[in-house]
């Protein structure tokens, strides 16, 4: 044994390793399927139909008769308050909301990540100046937050993208800094520091990949977040008015006044659309959580 | 150092960090302040130099930072052009408003949360149990402002008879003090079932869970062996032990609850601190936002800490620690 030096000696609760395998997981809970047909759904729906169905926001209707028609065969989910077409308009809104809140993810999960692991490694007083920082981050109510900052920095797709990214780290940092935490303290990492492994390494080599599925879970658990923070942000008036999200619909539909004149067929659609992604990344993100950490099941 | 102390000591640093964070947001980042405290109305050079001077602006940033903390500290939180008041005397009058919504839907919010939960943990496994499971999932992935949407449309487009919009009915003369309150309950309807129908779900989902746990227990196997009904049981003697993760968790539903308020007030029009934060983005009425986000984030960090003496004190376990 004390010439052993391998990585694995320690069995860490690491199922089944690989995308297919984690997706054939997944798909055997029920409601992890579920989700995983929402989100492919929305996926397909998201990416191919632009394409069939190009939206373009200066295709406005010719006179008043064309505004908040009911659905048509010329307008299958009928037509806004500037007469355009709500069901190519929703199709162009899946694309914006669901990049704008993966891309929101991406961002949050390097930082939480990031932090989590050099907070939870290293320890000392660094640990502690960047878990102040992330109680305080944690604590302040987001979304307040996220409308003074786009309202400061102004209304485009970048800008909403870095707001809610920026903002929505500090539980992800949390949950990787315990879990790099216990990590530490196995007894492979005490080996490896002693044979001469640089920090650097041991994170990349011995750290890293063991908290990777935790991170993947919550990032599942984060895109949701991040999407209703756009739908949010954009419903408040902070939505890149060149690019609309879902988020933008219904607020255009709500200081349109669509809602009181009726005219369901125009706020439906990208609220129920809000849903199945929402709904998808949070069965699939559960349903990953629990094969990923045994303890939880038979919740 | 008692832990106590230890807390306040936190909580003060937390509302200077605050503060502080407030003021690089809106002073220093953007530039130049009374260019954007001023973009919604135009100004003469006399009145922009007079605001340079009430602002201490013309100083350097040290300087600017202590005139902030001055004029906060005398309540000064500035004027609004937007709406020719000062912030204090707006923002004073929308939390008044907006203590009144949040504490009738987290009433609801918490109780019936809490029963739901303990109804269907108790059936875990049961048709009911994942019915509730499922369904709490589904209203937690809403967007509150749309749910919010759908009632304003069900309720005053289609069936009609509850009010969809403010506090009170615009106009309406009053007997009496009595008929003034049910006016507002009555204006509270919607805006408290749009807050619950999304919120519950976080309530159901923990307490649930939290009850399995404790139902595994080896006292519950006790009171069992003592011949107590399942009733009994449950209720009296799991439930009062599965609530202590419960209000360790309300502290994470503080910021869920803030923005699903701020939502529900532009929704339904409710007169508080949400709408009055929505209200001057649309305005660009930046002194007004600023102490929008200042006093939501004071209150919030003030109602954590108030959650952990309560904890503290339902848990004396904690209080070692």
């Amino acid at each position: 044994m004390a010439f052993d030096v391998s990585t694995n000696d320690e069995s860490i609760d690491v199922p089944p390793s690989g995308f297919s395998a984690m997706l054939r997981s997944i798909w055997a809970d029920r409601l992890g399927r579920i989700g995983l047909i929402l989100l492919v759904v929305t996926a397909v729906v998201a990416v191919l139909g632009p394409f069939v169905f190009p939206f373009n926001p200066a295709d406005v209707g010719a006179d008043s008769s064309t505004i908040l028609q009911p659905p048509s065969a010329d307008h299958w989910l009928g037509t806004d308050e500037l007469g355009r077409d709500v069901f190519r308009e929703f199709l162009a809104g899946a694309r914006i909301s669901l990049f704008v809140g993966i891309m929101a993810t991406l961002i949050s999960t390097v930082i939480g990540a990031g932090i989590g692991i050099v907070a939870g490694y290293f320890m000392g007083p660094l640990d502690t100046t960047l878990m102040s920082a992330t109680d305080f981050f944690l604590v302040i109510p987001a979304l307040p937050l996220m409308i003074a900052m786009g309202a400061i920095f102004g209304q485009n797709l970048l800008i909403i993208i870095l707001v809610i990214g920026l903002l929505s780290w500090p539980r992800t940092a949390r949950i990787v800094r315990s879990q790099t935490l216990s990590l530490r303290q196995r007894q492979y990492v005490a080996r490896a520091k002693s044979l001469g492994a640089s920090d650097a390494r041991i994170i990349r080599r011995n750290v890293a990949p063991h908290v990777l599925q935790l991170i993947v879970a919550n990032t599942i658990l984060v895109v949701a977040g991040c999407i209703l923070a756009e739908a949010t942000l954009s419903f408040i008036g902070l939505g890149d008015p060149d690019r609309i999200s879902w988020g933008s619909m219904l607020h255009f539909a709500f200081v349109s006044g669509a809602v009181g004149l009726g005219a369901w067929w125009y706020f439906m659609p990208p609220g129920l659309g809000i849903l199945v992604v929402v709904l998808g990344f949070t069965l699939v993100g559960h349903s990953f959580e629990r094969i990923a950490n045994p303890r939880l099941k038979g919740e | 150092m008692p832990p106590l102390l230890r807390r306040f000591l936190v909580l003060c640093a937390s509302i200077f960090a605050i503060v502080t964070f407030n003021f690089f947001l809106f002073h220093v980042i953007p530039g130049d302040p009374i260019r954007l405290i001023a973009r919604s109305q135009r100004l003469s050079p006399e009145q922009v130099a007079k605001l340079r001077e009430a602002y201490g602006l013309d100083g350097s940033i040290f300087s600017q930072y202590l005139t902030y903390l001055k004029n906060l500290a005398h309540g000064d939180l500035g004027y609004s052009f937007a709406l020719h008041e000062n912030v204090g005397d707006i923002v004073g009058r929308a939390l008044v408003n907006t203590l009144i919504l949040l504490t009738v839907s987290t009433t609801v919010v918490v109780l019936l949360g809490i029963a739901i939960g303990v109804f269907a943990g108790s059936r875990q496994g049961s048709k009911s149990d994942s019915a509730t499971v499922v369904t709490s999932l589904v209203f937690w992935s809403l967007p509150t402002f749309w749910v919010g949407m759908l009632l304003v449309f069900i309720f005053g487009v289609w069936l009609g008879g509850l009010p969809i919009s403010g506090i009170t009915t615009p106009n309406a003369e009053y007997q009496n003090y009595f008929q003034y309150i049910a006016d507002i309950a009555r204006h509270l309807i919607l805006p408290t079932l749009t807050l619950a129908l999304v919120d519950i779900a976080f309530f159901v989902i923990i307490t649930r869970t939290s009850l399995i746990e404790v139902m595994s227990e080896d006292y519950m196997l006790t009171a069992r062996g003592k011949g107590l009904s399942q009733r009994t049981m449950v209720w009296k003697h799991a439930t009062r032990n599965a609530l202590l993760p419960v209000v360790t968790a309300s502290v994470l539903y503080i910021s869920a609850l803030v923005a699903g308020a701020i939502q529900v007030e532009v929704v339904f029009s409710w007169p508080g601190m949400g709408l009055l934060t929505y209200n001057s983005v649309l305005a660009r009425d930046y002194p007004t936002l600023e102490a929008c986000f200042l006093i939501i984030s004071v209150a919030v960090l003030v109602a954590n800490f108030i959650a952990d003496l309560v904890y503290r004190r339902l848990d004396p376990r904690v209080a070692v620690a």
